[in-house]
């Protein structure tokens, strides 16, 4: 199974469009239409000029294929609406199709009074224990209360790779539906049926939970009052046409406003919602509410903790440094034998580095005697004895004890470069050899590759990080320098965290973060955007308003990205759809007048061939723009990490002017074609 | 276009820039309560005023107490007028012995001095008294402004506060634009109107002889002339400076007796733009953001200059159908269409002024805008459509454009991938709604009431002329009323029953029914917390914000009125090009 988030799927899926094209006509139920105010007026306005027809048709009268037209068009622009929004459901429904083939029922082993009862795995309740094996499927949420375990989780993440599961600490959660590769686990079952994990993501990725976001309310107020404008311009516009002795006819009148209203952003709009979300889940996000995602958008600052999202988990050696009397090659060499039983990342990193600095291979220690001292606490060093070298290495001052227990001081130009490499955010090593002092290896947290670069474009953005680290505030602070960060907590305990969230938010900025541990869970909740990472407890799961199921921290960046492309596309559309009303007056009040006053023909600037064709035209290009726009309204505007003040000139530039001529070359272009066509 | 044209409209332009900043600090200083160089005088008379009304200073309103206290003192100034119109035959310093006026008429009256619109239906010097004039009108030309001038404080205050419940004291904002601003201003100003020759007196009219006796067509020959008289110059200075314009002569500003000369014709239009101008620098002083009341600024100026070169292009050109009239500008005659002008004024000294009047919610008149060109007097049209907020009326014009100002924020402001924030504070699902409700209020009002007019018979006989003319004449008496201007497009008897109490509805929900909302927004905003700013913010302070702010008022105003527009002045422009005149 590839991984979700790669195989992004094309926008025009054929099974998703042969869906949605039947999914568009359920929706012209009015009770469905009835949520979204500015497509409801243009149903409407489709009614009446229907009814008008048929009622002309039974009375013999004649229409021309004009109001056959309009009337068609009409409905096109509501069914072309319905269709955009069938569309980005579609996607998420195709997904929990997949998704629901992984609730299916499984058998599970309830464990009741010391004996194994088998039940369905519908009938758990929270609390109950259950067993499961290798080769069978975990039958609910729960935490791992005994025992150790791979586990198979790609019907929820998608990642094949097995993960380990373990009870106790932070990778005690399992989930529903995911199955054991090995050994034995008892689990605690901590969701009642119908609440379980694999529930909540098929009713999100479905969006059968959707509610309105803020945003997307206000946005809808804003389009219902300029449809009530409109409504009133276009409805006073027949007593102004009496007076003027050029009454018009209900088709144009009903014409004139669906072109007016803003159609353009009241039909993309859910789709632009469903959209956004359903990028989220293509990046294996899952957001729990759309207004999480929004928020994503609004962050002012973002926490992030050093550890996997900044550095690599692991520090590694990057400099070897000689004692007076020693070369680098001889430290390294030190170095590295003491470090060949050294299991651990930081170990293998000083074999690697000797290796590369100084062409050292790893040694076969069969030929040799070799007697390899392990890490202790007593000690808290390491080494090895080896053919009459005794080498160590350990912290500075453990080593300075070993030194003094031989009779020897720490050189200070060990105890400088000792202190050297403390202050630049680095890990000392002092290596010994035969009691005296040979070099220090410089550990180093190693900073990811491009993530200054994204820090920076978060800055233009405005947007504000904070590192969160354990260590010390003078390895904090050169980290944060190198990784260019804005501001770090160092030594922070989850109360920390938590004061300086409620610290941000008091000065009104809204805060992200990502958590995994059970103490993480009251800072994830209390952050507007907490992202929990799925390999952790279920405490921070529930806690935070997102689940990453790559749990990879770094992602929160994306989550940002992703949330203001949500609001960006929103606001173009809007004012797209706002500036295309300038065409349609031009082209559509000519039309309907020019016939009493030839002299307005001079306000047809698209010399449109006749009035018919023009208010067609209008009709036509209102009604396709929907379905022109419908790949930007999923796919989102492209977004550009750039200053306010930059994105609003480029953007303005594209959908505001844009969308004042657009239409111009649109309506011009139907017009010929219709003309052509005998249409009209 | 001459010269001295331009010359004028630049010294104008330049004058309303530099006034903009002593006058915004001052502001911005009184309404804070901080010291300035005039709280010695003026001090002592507040605290008078405070202890004989018990009005307790330090007391600090909701936007709902804030809103009724406005309301009931409205409702209370606006009863009081009636009672003088409708009694002031009973009332001394009434030397013509005028009649009470008619119920619809004093209602309608009553209804245009409270909103600070001042549409006249009845002629001054034929029916009011010199007390109605000075204890009625001139009364609420200066409490009209405070209150608008307060309403705009108050609605800053709710932009630049954080996380506070109350937006100020509306008796105390009152009294201070009054005794720290408004009466001081306008004593000066009506001194220097007296020295330029307008009238100051309590005097019965005066009869004059006329230099030629004048023969009627019927034979008969007139050599006296009946010269009305009164206390112009103190009414006139709040007139201008309140942006009131009602007129103690019929003729308004075009009467030799209240702008005599081009240096006062000057100074009224300076008065016009004076203190909306200043409030762009006060909105930028108490928010603490400067260049954001600039920007402002410069969004009402660009479109003003807009406005006001087209109505001197349109008027400078003339009629094209005047074959054989010398339309010429020469030395001895300024060209263009001089039909309703002063000669003193000339074209430039016309359009400039009926640009202001328009731009502001002035509505004082210097020439007769039935009488432009169809294309100058559109824009006059259009300058009141777009809800006055090129400078706009005092008060008036601040918080109708911070209405425009929200809806800009929050239409363009998703671009930028946030939740469209204004100064730090978020624009949410409430503020939309009453910016909405703001906005619908004056379409409602105008297009509903025009419709109506125009299709009943009985209130088209109004109308002077047919046509599209006709249509503009009734749709410019509702704009101006609903958008509390109060100038008229002439043409129209509005002295009937229909037309007094439409427009007095008109002026009242155009007025109260917009402020509503508006502070409902205000309340609204000090609740919030403020957004430190941040490269993520949307930007208020820019060119680009200040022309994103001209579009939205242009377009939300053009797309609510373009078929109105093409059927009237657009229509009348076409037909008059193709010869046919109405």
């Amino acid at each position: 199974m590839t991984k979700r988030g790669k195989s992004k799927r094309a926008v025009w899926d054929l099974k998703i469009v042969r869906r949605a094209a039947v999914d568009a006509i359920w929706k012209l139920n009015p009770q469905t239409m009835m949520r979204n105010p500015v497509m409801f007026v243009v149903e409407i306005g489709s009614v009446l000029t229907t009814v008008l027809l048929v009622r002309g048709y039974r009375h013999g009268l004649l229409h021309s294929g004009f109001s056959l037209q309009i009337t068609v068009w009409l409905w096109f622009t509501v069914l072309f609406a319905n269709f955009a929004e069938a569309m980005a459901e579609g996607r998420g429904k195709a997904q929990a199709d997949t998704l629901r083939k992984a609730k299916s029922e499984t058998i599970a082993n309830l464990l009741r009074d010391g004996h194994i009862e088998q039940v369905a795995s519908a009938k758990l309740r929270t609390g109950d224990v259950v067993v499961a094996s290798a080769g069978e499927f975990i039958p609910g949420d729960g935490e791992i209360i005994e025992g150790v375990a791979s586990v198979d989780e790609s019907a929820i993440t998608g990642e094949s790779a097995p993960v380990i599961r373990e009870a106790g600490g932070d990778r005690s959660a399992v989930t529903g539906g995911t199955r054991v590769l090995s050994d034995q686990i008892k689990v605690r079952i901590t969701s009642n049926p119908g609440e379980t994990f694999l529930d909540r993501m098929i009713s999100l990725v479905e969006g059968a939970s959707r509610q309105k976001t803020p945003n997307e309310i206000a946005l809808n107020i804003l389009l219902a009052g300029l449809t009530i404008i409109f409504l009133l311009a276009v409805v006073t516009l027949q007593p102004f046409a009496i007076y003027s002795g050029a009454p018009q006819t209900v088709f144009v009148l009903v014409s004139l406003l669906v072109c007016l209203i803003p159609t353009t952003i009241g039909g993309l709009l859910s789709a632009i919602g469903i959209a956004g979300m359903d990028r989220l889940i293509q990046h294996n996000v899952l957001a729990m509410s759309g207004r999480a995602v929004e928020a994503a958008g609004d962050v002012n600052t973002l926490l992030l903790d050093k550890t996997g999202t900044i550095t690599f988990g692991n520090r590694q050696a990057t400099e070897f440094v000689p004692a007076p009397g020693f070369t680098g090659e001889q430290v390294a060499d030190a170095a590295q034998l003491s470090s060949l039983a050294d299991e651990t990342p930081e170990g293998r990193s000083i074999v690697v580095l000797a290796k590369e600095k100084y062409g050292l291979r790893g040694r076969d220690l069969a030929t040799h005697e070799a007697h390899f001292i392990p890490f202790t606490a007593q000690t808290r060093m390491s080494g090895i004895n080896l053919d009459g070298r005794e080498i160590r290495k350990g912290a500075v001052d453990a080593v300075a004890r070993y030194l003094e227990q031989n009779g020897n001081a720490l050189p200070a130009d060990v105890r400088a470069a000792v202190e050297k490499i403390a202050n630049t955010g680095g890990t000392p090593l002092v290596v010994a050899e035969n009691g005296r002092a040979a070099g220090v290896v410089h550990l180093k947290d190693i900073v990811k590759g491009g993530i200054r670069e994204r820090f920076a474009q978060l800055r233009a953005m405005g947007i504000r990080t904070v590192m969160i680290t354990g260590d010390n505030p003078l390895t904090a602070a050169a980290i944060a320098r190198e990784a260019g960060v804005d501001d770090f907590l160092a030594e922070a305990t989850p109360e920390d965290k938590m004061r300086l969230i409620k610290h941000e938010q008091s000065q009104g900025k809204l805060v992200a973060m990502t958590g995994d541990g059970t103490n993480d869970a009251p800072a994830l909740a209390q952050a507007d955007v907490g992202m929990a990472m799925n390999t952790g407890t279920q405490a921070a799961k529930e806690a935070g308003n997102m689940v990453d199921l790559d749990s990879n921290p770094t992602k929160l960046i994306e989550v940002v990205e992703i949330g203001k492309q949500l609001l960006m596309t929103r606001g173009a559309l809007t004012t797209f759809s706002i500036s295309n009303d300038v065409a349609k007056y031009f082209a559509i009040i000519p039309a309907m007048f020019s016939g009493t006053f030839p002299v307005l023909n001079a306000l047809n600037v698209m010399h449109l061939r006749t009035p018919q064709s023009a208010v067609l035209s209008a009709v036509i290009f209102n009604a396709l723009i929907i379905v022109a726009l419908i790949p930007l309204a999923l796919r989102g505007v492209s977004y550009r990490a750039l200053s306010a003040e930059a994105l609003l000139r480029r953007n303005l530039f594209l959908y505001g002017l844009g969308g004042l001529i657009a239409p111009f070359i649109g309506i011009k272009l139907i017009d010929v074609l219709l003309t052509a066509s005998h249409l009209a | 276009m001459t010269a001295q044209g331009w010359f004028q409209i630049s010294v104008f332009f330049l004058a309303v820039l530099a006034l903009a900043k002593p006058l915004g600090i001052y502001m911005a200083r009184f309404f804070e309560h901080e010291r300035t160089f005039f709280d010695p005088v003026a001090r002592p008379v507040e605290r008078i005023i405070y202890k004989l009304t018990r009005v307790d200073e330090q007391h600090e309103m909701r936007w709902t107490e804030y809103g009724a206290a406005m309301l009931m003192f409205s409702v209370v100034s606006m009863l009081l007028l009636y009672v003088f119109l409708r009694l002031q035959h009973f009332l001394p310093l009434n030397p013509q012995g005028f009649p009470g006026a008619a119920p619809d008429l004093s209602f309608n009256t009553a209804a245009s001095f409270t909103t600070n619109t001042n549409w006249q239906a009845y002629v001054p010097e034929t029916t009011v008294s010199y007390l109605t004039q000075m204890a009625g009108l001139a009364y609420h030309n200066f409490v009209s402004a405070a209150v608008g001038i307060a309403l705009a404080i108050a609605f800053i205050r709710g932009i630049a506060r954080h996380e506070r419940e109350t937006i100020g004291n509306f008796w105390v904002d009152m009294t201070r634009a009054t005794l720290w601003l408004l009466l001081p201003v306008c004593i000066g100003f009506s001194i220097v109107l007296v020295s330029q020759g307008v009238l100051q007196n309590l005097k019965p009219y005066q009869t004059v002889k006329l230099v030629q006796p004048q023969r009627s067509a019927d034979g008969k020959v007139t050599s006296t002339q009946t010269l009305a008289m009164g206390p112009v110059a103190s009414q006139e200075a709040i007139k201008m400076f309140g942006t009131n314009g009602g007129g103690f002569f019929n003729a308004n500003s075009a009467h030799p007796f209240e702008n005599p000369t081009p240096l006062s014709n000057f100074l009224e239009m300076l008065a016009i733009f004076a203190i909306p101008s200043g409030l762009t620098y006060t909105l930028g002083r108490m928010t603490g953001s400067q260049r954001h009341g600039w920007a402002v600024w410069s969004a009402m100026a660009v479109l003003f200059l807009v406005g006001g070169t087209t109505v001197y292009w349109a008027e400078s050109h003339g009629n094209p159908l005047l074959h054989g009239v010398d339309e010429q500008h020469t030395a001895s005659q300024s060209g263009g269409n001089m039909e309703g002008k002063e000669v003193r004024f000339g074209i430039a000294g016309s359009a400039l002024f009926a640009t202001a009047t328009t731009d502001a919610s002035c509505g004082a008149v210097n020439s007769m805008h039935d009488s432009y060109m169809p294309l100058g007097g559109m824009v006059l049209l259009v300058n009141i459509l777009l809800g006055e907020v090129v400078f706009g009326g005092v008060g008036a014009g601040m918080y109708g454009i911070l209405i425009f100002i929200i809806l800009t924020v929050f239409i363009a402001g998703l671009m930028v991938g946030r939740t469209p924030e204004y100064l730090g504070k978020k624009i949410e699902a409430y503020d939309v709604k009453m910016a909405m409700l703001a906005i619908l209020i004056l379409p409602l009002l105008i297009l509903v009431f025009t419709a109506i007019s125009v299709v009943w018979p009985s209130f088209l006989a109004s109308i002077a002329n047919p046509g599209p003319h006709g249509l503009s004449e009734i749709f410019y008496a509702f704009a101006s009323g609903a958008g509390n201007n109060g100038s008229a497009f002439a043409g129209l008897n509005a002295n009937t029953l229909w037309y007094n109490t439409t427009l007095g509805v008109d002026m009242l929900f155009g007025r109260f029914l917009m402020i509503i909302p508006m502070l409902a927004i205000a309340g609204n905003l000090a609740r919030k917390k403020t957004v430190p700013a941040s490269p993520g913010t949307f930007p208020v302070a820019t060119p680009t914000f200040a022309v994103l702010l001209m579009s939205v008022i242009l377009v939300v105003g053009a797309l609510t009125y373009f078929p109105v527009l093409s059927l009237g002045p657009v229509l009348e422009h076409l037909l008059m090009a193709a010869g046919k005149v109405f």
